[in-house]
Parts: structure tokens; sequence; C-alpha cells
């Protein structure tokens, strides 16, 4: 299987990749690491004019910190993010779920920013994006804009960035005492996509649960939070998780396809946002 | 056209190539490295792996261009004057059948090898999930992995 010829351009810099996106984007796709584009190019079901590759944009790469955040750089490989200390110490729900993302050989290319501008529903980064409360700084011809994660994600593989935009960076406040993490993945051998993903963070205070975030992976055509989840547990302790892990599949829309029917996708979550929160909470 | 130079083997080689042209068939059609087989084409079986910088890379789901001015590593380019450790040990154990996804379990053994010289089984095996064999030969590969950490596999 052979991609169909494109021209390629070989960005030095975020300016340079806006003003070519600026003058062919509806024709553009942009190249990051590749391991979800490159087989869709394979496959033809991409067929760009010219791609783009961002891939070696210095500004792109690396964590660091910002006061009370963390900016990961579009091109951080997955890779790089599961090394980070940075990561791990401040946003532990991020390095515990890019350890779930397909295998090593494709952590090595795959980046966070393309896996997330990519936006696949059964993608484990996009849900946990949401559960982060991320911001994406995305940058186009007037300049630089930042978009939260609940306007990010807009439909099934669309997301804010314009044609003529690149994602050129993702914020993440930083986590800090009192919060846990836990992301739960069911499928079904190693290295395939979620059927369901449940990413949970919890924060206790006096021994009961006052703030929790959950991201939904591959319950409707973008991640999705569980609001009504997290309002029921809000105020609760750790018995009334079961309570309000029921509320997980309200309000979505799973596919029915070879990895299961939506109601068994609805059960799953229900299961997975208890095992979750229930991890998160450290209950 | 785009002009790539890339080290391949130690080897420092040149072309001409077109931007849709994958890793995997610049190694072999290019630069005669067929050690390096094409499996299932869609980056699931991890027959293709070669290392890129050192790291494991699905050489189906790389271009060309992309490794310009990157040191690669094929099957062909792991002995040294005599086989790798993790060779031998694939040879000792038995630790294939047919052998198509051989390159690729070398490839990936011996990057999982590099960061990580003496894995559980455990992470054995997770260091390999994208590496499959159809002839259900796990358990000798298993094997050999530990074999060759056992030598000092990680040269």
């Amino acid at each position: 299987m052979i991609p169909a010829a494109f021209d390629y351009v070989r960005a030095g810099s975020v300016d340079e990749a806006v003003r070519v996106l600026g003058e062919r984007g509806e024709d553009a796709k942009v190249l990051a690491g590749g391991q979800s584009l490159i087989p869709l190019l394979r496959l033809r079901l991409s067929y760009p004019e010219v791609v783009v590759d961002v891939g070696r944009v210095e500004e792109m790469h690396g964590v660091r910190e910002d006061g009370e955040h963390l900016v990961i750089g579009a091109m951080t490989t997955h890779a790089e993010v599961i090394d980070s200390d940075l990561v791990r110490t401040h946003c532990g729900l991020l390095s515990e779920a890019t350890e779930t993302v397909a295998d090593p050989a494709v952590r090595h290319r795959g980046t966070f920013g393309g896996s997330l501008a990519h936006a696949d529903p059964a993608g484990d980064l996009p849900a946990v994006a949401l559960a982060l409360d991320a911001e994406f700084v995305i940058a186009g011809s007037g300049g630089r804009r930042t978009v939260p994660a609940q306007g990010f994600f807009v439909d099934y593989l669309q997301t804010a960035v314009g044609a003529d935009e690149v994602l050129v960076e993702v914020r993440l406040p930083k986590l800090g005492a009192g919060w846990g993490h836990r992301y739960e993945k069911f499928h079904r051998v190693a290295q395939s996509w979620a059927i369901v993903g449940v990413a949970a963070v919890v924060h206790r205070s006096n021994g009961s649960i006052d703030q929790a975030r959950i991201g939904l992976t591959n319950m409707g055509p973008t991640p999705l939070r569980a609001s009504a989840v997290e309002q029921a547990l809000s105020g609760a302790d750790v018995s009334g998780i079961g309570a309000a892990a029921e509320h997980a599949a309200d309000d979505t829309s799973p596919a029915s396809d070879l990895g299961g029917a939506a109601d068994y996708r609805q059960h799953l979550a229900r299961v997975l946002t208890r095992r979750a929160v229930s991890a998160a909470a450290g209950g | 056209m785009v002009h790539i130079s890339v080290t391949v083997d130690g080897a420092q080689t040149q072309h001409d190539v077109e931007p849709r042209l994958l890793l995997v068939h610049y190694l072999r059609e290019r630069v005669g490295k067929v050690g390096t087989p094409v499996g299932c084409d869609t980056s699931n079986c991890g027959a293709c792996t070669v290392l890129l910088d050192g790291k494991s890379v699905k050489s189906c789901s790389v271009l060309a261009v992309q490794a310009d001015g990157s040191e690669i590593t094929t099957i062909e380019g792991l002995a040294n004057g005599e086989w790798h450790p993790v060779q031998s040990a694939f040879k000792e154990c038995h630790a294939l059948q047919c052998g198509y996804c051989t390159p690729g379990m070398i490839m990936a053994s011996v990057d999982l090898l590099n960061s990580n010289p003496s894995p559980s089984e455990e992470e054995i095996r997770a260091g390999l999930e994208g590496n499959l064999c159809r002839c259900t030969g796990y358990q000798n590969i298993v094997k050999a992995v530990q074999t060759a950490a056992a030598q000092g596999g990680a040269r």
C-alpha cells in the first residue's frame, strides 16, 4: 500500500508552517509523528496535495513549567511524555494513560499534540485532556489563540484547529496535593484501541470528594466529560462512588461496531467509571 | 523529489526520493536491506521494526523523508563480526518457527534491552506488545530475551 503522491514541506518554524497552511490549507495535512496520518495515507483514506511536516520545529518540543501550569509542546513524543518527571509529578494521569497508548515503537514516533489534533474518539489522550482541563494553544495567520478542552473536540476527527492553523502546545493545570488519578482502559488484546476508556482525577478533602473530573474515551463521536457523575460525586464520600458511577453513560451515544454494541459500551462506561473513580479517590 | 542523507547500518547513503516513499520501501528497494520485511503494512505487526537513532520504529509508518539526517540500524547491521547476543539467543532458544516476524522481534528486543537490561517476564511481554508472531512462538521468544539479558544483551 503506497500513499498517493503529495508535495512535502518540512517546516523550520511555526511561522513557516502557518504560512504554507495559509496558502494551501484546504489541500494540506499537518504531519507530526505520522502514526495516525501515515496509515491513513497508505490506505488512501487521506490524500492531501501537500504534507507540512512540523516534526522538527524546535519550539514545539518538550515539557516545561509555567507557574501553575505544565506546557507540553505538541511534538513531544509519547515516549518523552512517559519519561518526563514533570508530567509524572504534576499530571500523573497523563503518564499513566500514555503508557497504554499503542506499543513502544509507535510511542517513539507518535506525539501528544498529533494524537489530540487527530481527535480519534477511541484515542486515549483526548479524554485525558478533558479530565485534566487542558488548554490548547493554536497558531494561525492572525496570531495565537487558546481554546479550552471543552471547545477543542468538535466532532468525529474534527477539532477547533482550522485548515490554516497548527496546534503548537497544550497547557495543563498542575494537580497538587489531595488529587488522585486513574485511567481505566478496556480492550481485548495488547496494543489495540480502547473499546471504552475512563480518565478520572479526583480531589479529596476531609474524607469526602470535593471535585472530580472524568473524561470518557469512545463513548460518542468526540471524547466526553461525564458531567452527571461529576455532579453526583461532589461532596460524596467513597461509599457514594458506586451510585454516582451509574450516571456514566448518561447523554452518551457510543457506536456499535466490532468492538462492542452501544449498550455494552454504556455498561462498560459505568463499570470502568466506578473502578477509575474508586482508584483515584484511593478508596 | 527530496534529497535525503541517511546512515544505514553504519554506511552513509544519499538518494533523491519521492516524499510518499515509506522508510521500509526505501531500505529494501533503494538501499538493498531486504532483511527488513514488509509485514502487515498496517502498523500492527512490527515485522518491519528498525532502530531510528537508536529507538525502535515501525518502518512502514515512517516516511523516508522523515528519516533524513538520521541513523538507521536494520537486522542486517546488528552482527558485528559475530552475532548480536539477541540473535544468538533467538537461535539457542528456537525463538522462531517461520521466521517472518524475527527481524522485527529481534530489533524490538534489542531496543527493550537497551533501555531495560534486565526486564521481568511481564516487562518483556509488554516491551514486545507491538510485535506479532502468528506461529504463536511467544514462549520461546520471551525465553530468548531472558537468555540474551542474562548474557548482557544490551550491547
